[in-house]
């Protein structure tokens, strides 16, 4: 019995997620009075692995074969299960973004063992093993028991404290046996977004909708963004009217996103948009018209003209920055 | 080439969600229900490759694991231009059931190409389709935001977090998209309605592989407290709330 993390990287190094994943597995694996293991594919220097070790991760096993340079999911499942089985892992955890939803159904199926998806909660008991799942769009939880032996778990971004709890790190080779693991499907083309922090990673977003009536009004939006180093963010009719691109429409249709912050800039609130933002942690709205669905998601609210309103917040908030 | 689409058909998401029987279970009264609009998007892809000439595409159809009351689901999907249809008869309780049953589908037929959506917006949670394609021990793609077949080859664009990879997918495989995969949904035209009374459901007995997991009882999200309302003509006072009472900048 143990629990095995898979943390990813991106170009060699984590990010905050990772260490959140760190953080809820050492918690969660106190209280079953178990182990935890990281697990890494690819290159990653030792500095970088050390990282995890601030989050109370003994071990880390790493994973540097060639062929597994190429993420395919057919070829990750099998590799992850072959070291879930050599730990006798009881709990798989990963994280709930493209990786772990490629990756957590194929293992689930290969280990036969049941996945709780876009977990925000601790358990609610371990034996039987019940913790909360994420359903309807943001809409509820299901209470929901895993009994199988081995259980996978993906985790929501922002949905857990890092938590401080540096520990001595020992990094094994995984031991993988590549065999037969050469991925099917060939990557042509690879394009890489490196410099625009992402919408998915943003501490902060901003975001804004048709009540900005024409592109041309995005500047204070962008400026907002960039004095809270956030990321900006819009609704789907102002994706598809083109005056944004498709990389910042959140909802349903969009991306889901768990920020800490999102602000919301003279965006209704209909249920699809809200479906993809519900998981943050405030939301503030600017809106003229009171009665917007968006001021009953919201924390903070100013019912006004986003036009007038956003230059004077621009000012306070640089002024604020150089107090 | 043919193509399979698992279709599974879900509250319309403007429905108010409400659970009955001490919460345990969804409360069906008014729901209205749709395809879930992913795969309605898979479905017209689907059906724009197999209209698009020399992509080989010969057959389109839909599968749903579900009982028969989500025939007019089926139905739909039959006139906006499925050729044929597959249901298993019986409830869905988890992504692995329905997976492990679409399964036996995709054995018994011959389909190079296998299309799920990312999630379904009710309780399943983008599992469906990596698990179809495990049990198949097929190479699935996840995050699809394009696909296409020109010159024999299947082409599709991964969504990466933070870029995307341009792939040639051997067939048979699991393609599970997302936003992108098509503009806007097809929808039925008369002409469809009509031809979709003739087409084939085929009825598909259930095999004994069961859930993986249990639902115990619904719970609703916390209630967000009131929203507090900031001056429009002292929006300073919000950063001040922001940095001092939400301590979040
Ligand atoms: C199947 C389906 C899926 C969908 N998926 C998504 C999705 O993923 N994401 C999404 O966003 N939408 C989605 N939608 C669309 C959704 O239903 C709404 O139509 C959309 O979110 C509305 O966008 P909006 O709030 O920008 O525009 P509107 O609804 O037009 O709202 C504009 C708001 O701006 C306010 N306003 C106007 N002028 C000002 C001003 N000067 N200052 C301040 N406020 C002002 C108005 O009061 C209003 O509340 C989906 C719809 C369907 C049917
Ligand atoms: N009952 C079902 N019948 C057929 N296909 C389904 C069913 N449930 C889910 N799917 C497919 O799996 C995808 C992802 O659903 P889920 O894993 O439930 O989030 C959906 O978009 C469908 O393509």
């Amino acid at each position: 019995m143990s629990v095995l993390v898979y943390t990813e990287n991106w170009d060699g190094s984590f990010k905050k997620l990772s260490c959140e994943l760190i953080s809820f597995a050492v918690k969660l694996a106190e209280e079953m009075q178990t182990d935890v293991a990281a697990l890494s594919i690819g290159n990653v220097e030792a500095e970088e692995l050390e990282k995890l070790g601030q989050y109370g991760v003994k071990r880390i096993l790493t994973a540097q074969n060639g062929e597994l340079s190429q993420f395919d999911p057919q070829t990750y499942a099998k590799a992850i299960t072959q070291v879930a089985d050599k730990e006798q892992a009881s709990l798989i955890v990963m994280a709930d973004n493209n990786t772990g939803k490629a990756l957590a159904p194929r293992l689930s199926v290969r280990m036969k063992a049941a996945v709780a998806s876009g977990v925000s909660h601790m358990p609610d008991t371990l034996s039987p093993f019940v913790i909360k799942t994420k359903t309807f769009s943001g809409n509820a939880f299901a209470v929901t028991e895993l009994p199988t032996d081995v259980k996978i778990l993906t985790i929501a971004q922002n949905s857990f404290d890092l938590k401080k709890n540096p520990a001595e790190v020992t990094v094994e080779d995984a031991g993988i046996d590549t065999s037969g693991l050469r991925p099917k499907a060939a990557v042509k083309e690879v394009e890489k977004q490196t410099d625009k922090l992402l919408l998915t990673d943003a501490e902060i977003v901003v975001s804004a909708g048709r009540g900005m009536k024409t592109p041309e009004n995005w500047g204070p939006i962008e400026e907002l963004a960039s004095l809270l180093n956030g990321a900006t963010a819009c609704s789907r009719p102002v994706s598809d009217e083109g005056w944004r691109p498709h990389e910042e429409h959140t909802g349903q249709t969009g991306k889901i996103i768990a920020p800490n912050v999102y602000f919301a800039i003279g965006i209704s609130g209909a249920t699809q948009h809200l479906a993809g933002v519900s998981g943050s942690k405030y939301i503030i709205a600017i809106n003229n018209d009171k009665e917007a669905p968006i001021f009953d998601a919201a924390q903070y609210g100013i019912v006004g003209d986003a036009s007038r309103i956003l230059p004077r917040l621009v000012d306070a908030l640089k002024k604020a920055k150089s107090a | 080439m043919n193509i399979l689409v698992c279709i599974s058909h879900v509250p319309d998401t403007t429905t108010k969600i409400k659970f009955a029987e001490n919460n345990t279970r969804l409360d069906t009264t008014g729901i209205q229900w749709v395809i879930n609009p992913w795969d309605e998007l898979s479905l017209t892809r689907a059906l724009e490759l197999k209209e698009k000439s020399g992509s080989g595409v010969q057959k389109v159809s839909v599968a749903h694991v579900g009982p028969s009351s989500a025939e007019p689901t089926i139905r739909k999907a039959l006139a906006i231009g499925a050729d044929d249809a597959y249901r298993v008869d019986v409830e869905a309780l988890d992504s692995y059931q329905v997976a492990a049953q679409l399964a036996e589908i995709v054995k018994a037929g011959s389909f190079d190409m296998i299309l799920c959506g990312i999630e379904s917006s009710d309780y399943n949670g983008s599992n469906v389709g990596g698990m179809l394609a495990e049990f198949l021990d097929y190479v699935s793609v996840s995050g699809i935001s394009h696909l296409d077949i020109e010159g024999g080859e299947i082409l599709v664009t991964r969504e990466l977090d933070g870029g995307r990879e341009k792939l040639v997918v051997p067939s048979p495989f699991v393609g599970i998209v997302q936003k992108g995969i098509a503009k806007e949904p097809r929808i039925a035209a008369m002409r469809g309605i009509m031809m979709a009374r003739k087409k084939p459901v085929h009825l598909v007995d259930a095999t004994e592989a069961g859930p993986l997991t249990r639902v115990k009882e619904f719970e609703p999200p916390q209630p967000r407290p009131a929203c507090k309302f900031v001056d429009p003509e002292n929006p300073e006072q919000l950063v001040e709330l922001l940095q001092n009472e939400a301590k979040v900048i």
